[in-house]
Parts: structure tokens; C-alpha cells; sequence
């Protein structure tokens, strides 16, 4: 990967990290999306699609709560839907490293948007004389900071994750010799679990709930009977 | 019965309030919260105030709203019309309209994240998950759920900023609407079922006609060309019976992350 791919990837990854949380949390930087658009960027919508999919089965469940620390996802998932739209080699290896490095990134851009948040603690009680006068530009200014400070830190583990793992990657899938089909059923077998605990948790306790799941299941299954 | 007041809320005020507060949570931290967020939304309807942006009305307002905030990123929309009013009005002395601010957060807080966060939100991505199952392309597929979310998502904030300014300091009843209390339970029964439909069909794509020799004799039964599918929904539920079982003590991402290392090192060593 070249060190312009590299930008053009952290520029979309900056943006779409900003959306996660700062501006404008309109779902853009859910996996399904953001990875999707950093398959249409490396030249393979489809291929983005794919990785995205995954992605979001496995996010599925982590909610954006408040005060709650989360995996980060959608710096994660450019970085996943990078790394698989420019692989060399096994396309189901690659998919497997690429969801590595997705997670891993997303473990890490939780903790990076933990210290986001203490920095954003420390700029507001340094500024909390002028709050407390009702100093406008202040207010502005803190709001501002704070966008920009996301926005850096969407760049920043966007391009040092591709620049790590991008090399990782490579050298992985050329020295690795797993059965792809096995390998993609491990990764669905995992994220269809992922996905269904993360559906079942948030809604079985709705009056028939379970019944609900059992209906949607027998029809899914009679629709590939069917196929 | 109180009567709402309806005053319209300046449109180019409005609007300038609604741009901000897609910025609401740009300084989320853990002292304030989104304290800093909501007096950056207000701003723009606190310069009506006697005085304008110079006066001490003003300035006061502008202080209070900074304070502690908490509540449900969508729904804060509530608050900001609200505050907006209550402040306009000058009817609430300071220390009512902090003490209503604080009565605002808990309900907004949890109304939103069931609401949002566990109900349209996991709602939409199934949707979406079902729109790959079922073949719809990259285009499809994300336009589909950008639409329907934020669909959603805008309706809502808009709703919660022309309600709070129309009720006011009386705007706890407007929470009691039939969408934000019975929306979350018929959410979560669409979720059920839709999970439930999506699954099989989103994961018989990504596996597509495999010729994995496990799922050879099964494939050769009843179940013909997609017997690996059902396999691996059978080995899912399983995985997640004991994540469901693990709820509060284990996180799924973390576990998938471990399985997928250990995939990965398998596929290296080997």
C-alpha cells in the first residue's frame, strides 16, 4: 500500500470517525457503510461490502451509550475494508487478517476515544472560569476543539493502523496456508453468533420476543430450502 | 389541561440550533458531559434575549446551560427546545431552570437509548443485513439503510426540538407520546424476527456454493446445497447460547476477536 493510498484512506477514515460519536452520528461510520466506502475507494464496492457485512455482525452489538467505553468501529472498519480490497493473494485469508485487523483497530480506537474524552475533560475545567461568565466564544471554541481533536485522532489510527498492518497482512496471507472454505465458515459461524446474542439480548425480554425469533428463523431457513 | 403555547420558534434560529446540534457531543467528556454541547445548541435562540449577545441575560443563560447535562444524543433535542423557551420566557427563576434541566436528563436518557440505541438503530442494520441476504448490491444496500436510519434519526431531533419549544417547563408530558412508549417494544419484536430472517440468508451469500468436505455427507441429505449454512447456524447458536449466557461478563466482540487470532495463528502456523 502506498504511503497516498495510505492518506486517501486516513482522510476517509477521519471522517468517518468524526461521525462515530462528534458530527454528525448519522450512521455513516457503521460498518456496513464505512467499509462498503473504503471497498468503493480501493476500487471493489462489492469486496467492501463483504468485509463490511462481517463487521457489522460482530458490532452488532456494542452500543454507543454515553459513558460507556466501546470498540470503535468505524476507523475500524476502513482500515478492515482497506486492508481486504488490496490484498495480494487468498481472497478468504485476506477477509480473516483483515477482520483481525479491524478488531484490533476498533479495540484501540475505543481506548483513543477514552483519552479524547479526558482531554475534552481537562480543556473544559481549564476553560470553566469563562463558562461561567457566559463567554460565547469560549463555548464555540471548546465545541470546535473538540472536532478537531476527533478528527486528528480518526487520521492518525487510520493511517498508523494501515501502515502497520497493511505489511502484516501481506506477509500473513502469502505465508498462510488455512483451508479458505473452513476459514469462512469459522468467520460466519462467529459473527452469526455475534450478531444473534446481540439481537437476543437486546430484545427478547418484548412480549413474545422469542417467538418472534423463531418465526424470522423458520422463514429465513424456508427461503433457502426453497432456493 | 395545559395548552401549549405556539409561538413558532424563528425559522433561521431553528435551523441554526438543529446544525449545532449534530455537533452536540464534539466535547463529551466525563465532568460535564454533554454540558458544553447543550449551551452551544441554545446559543443561537439566547440572543433574544434583552440585551442581545452583549447583555447580562444573556451571559447568565448562556453559564447555566454549560452546566452538567446527560442525556440521549437525539433526544437532547427535547431539552434544547425547551431550555430555549424557558429561558425566552424568563418566567422560571435560575435555580428552577437548573433544577429542571437535571429533571430532564434521566427520562431523556433512557427513553433514547431504548428507543434508539436498541431499537431503530439494530432495526435498520437488520434491514440492511436482510437487503445483502437477499442479493441487493453495495449501492442497495447502504443507501437503503442511510435512508431509513436517518430518516429516523432526522424526524426525531427535529420532533424533539419543535416539541420541547412548544411545551416548555411542561414538556415531561410530551414523553409520554404512543411512538416513545410503545415504539421501543414493537422495535424489539422487529428486531427479533428480523434477525431471525436475516441471518441465514446474509450468511448463505458470504458462503455461497462451498465445497468444504465437512459439509459433504449433509449436503447429500435434505437439506441439499445450503446443509453448510444450517451447520453453521446450529454451531452459531450454540456460541451464542453461551453469550447470552455470559451476558455482563463477557463482550462477543472480545471473544470473536480471540476465536479470529487463533484462526489467524492456525492459518500461519500451519
Amino acid at each position: 500500500m502506498t504511503l497516498t493510498t495510505i492518506l486517501l484512506f486516513a482522510l476517509l477514515g477521519a471522517f468517518l470517525g468524526l461521525d462515530v460519536v462528534s458530527f454528525p452520528q448519522a450512521m455513516f461510520s457503521r460498518p456496513i457503510v464505512a467499509s462498503t466506502l473504503a471497498g468503493t475507494l480501493g476500487g471493489s464496492a462489492s469486496d467492501g461490502l463483504l468485509a463490511g457485512v462481517f463487521l457489522e455482525m460482530m458490532a452488532l452489538e456494542t452500543l454507543p451509550v454515553g459513558a460507556s467505553r466501546y470498540p470503535e468501529w468505524g476507523t475500524a472498519s476502513v482500515v478492515g475494508g482497506a486492508l481486504y480490497v488490496t490484498r495480494h493473494g487468498d481472497a478468504t485469508s485476506a477477509l480473516l487478517f483483515a477482520m483481525l485487523g479491524a478488531m484490533i483497530t476498533a479495540w484501540v480506537g475505543g481506548w483513543s476515544m477514552y483519552a479524547l474524552r479526558r482531554l475534552n475533560g481537562r480543556w473544559t475545567k481549564r476553560a470553566l472560569p469563562a463558562l461561567e461568565l457566559g463567554n460565547a466564544r469560549v463555548v464555540t471554541w471548546l465545541q470546535m476543539r473538540g472536532l478537531a481533536a476527533d478528527w486528528v485522532r480518526s487520521f492518525v489510527l487510520t493511517a498508523i493502523a494501515l501502515a502497520l498492518l497493511a505489511p502484516l497482512t501481506a506477509f500473513a496471507i502469502a505465508n498462510g496456508h488455512g483451508d479458505s472454505a473452513r476459514i469462512r465458515a469459522v468467520l460466519v459461524a462467529v459473527a452469526a453468533s455475534i450478531a444473534g446474542s446481540a439481537a437476543w439480548k437486546l430484545s427478547h425480554g418484548s412480549r413474545h420476543g422469542p417467538w418472534f425469533f423463531i418465526g424470522g428463523l423458520a422463514l429465513g431457513c424456508a427461503m433457502l430450502l426453497h432456493d | 389541561m395545559d395548552t401549549p403555547d405556539t409561538r413558532p420558534l424563528p425559522f433561521l434560529t431553528g435551523l441554526r440550533i438543529f446544525v449545532r446540534m449534530l455537533a452536540l457531543q464534539s466535547s463529551w467528556n466525563y465532568e460535564t458531559m454533554l454540558g458544553t454541547g447543550i449551551g452551544f445548541s441554545l446559543e443561537p435562540a439566547l440572543r433574544a434575549l434583552p440585551g442581545g449577545r452583549g447583555g447580562e441575560p444573556y451571559h447568565a443563560a448562556l453559564a447555566r446551560e454549560t452546566h452538567y447535562f446527560n442525556a440521549h444524543p437525539y433526544l437532547a433535542a427535547v431539552a434544547v427546545g425547551a431550555l430555549a423557551r424557558v429561558e425566552l420566557d424568563g418566567a422560571m427563576q435560575p435555580a428552577q431552570i437548573e433544577r429542571f434541566r437535571i429533571a430532564l436528563c434521566g427520562p431523556l436518557g433512557s427513553v433514547g437509548d431504548r428507543l434508539v440505541w436498541a431499537g431503530w438503530l439494530p432495526f435498520t442494520v437488520l434491514v440492511a443485513l436482510l437487503a445483502y441476504g437477499l442479493g441487493a448490491g453495495p449501492v442497495l444496500v447502504v443507501t437503503l439503510f442511510l435512508v431509513l436510519y436517518n430518516a429516523g434519526h432526522v424526524a426525531l431531533r427535529v420532533w424533539g426540538l419543535r416539541t420541547g419549544w412548544r411545551h416548555g417547563m411542561r414538556v415531561a408530558g410530551s414523553l409520554a407520546t404512543p411512538i416513545l412508549r410503545q415504539g421501543p417494544e414493537y422495535l424489539a419484536r422487529a428486531v427479533m424476527a428480523l434477525c431471525g430472517l436475516a441471518l441465514p440468508l446474509a450468511s448463505a451469500r458470504i458462503l455461497g456454493r462451498s465445497d468444504m468436505p465437512l459439509a459433504e455427507a449433509a449436503r447429500r441429505s435434505v437439506l441439499g446445497a445450503h446443509a453448510l449454512v444450517f451447520l453453521l447456524l446450529a454451531i452459531a447458536a450454540l456460541l451464542g447460547i453461551a453469550l447470552v449466557k455470559l451476558h455482563g461478563r463477557v463482550d462477543g466482540w472480545r471473544v470473536a476477536l480471540l476465536i479470529v487470532v487463533l484462526l489467524a495463528l492456525h492459518s500461519v502456523a500451519t
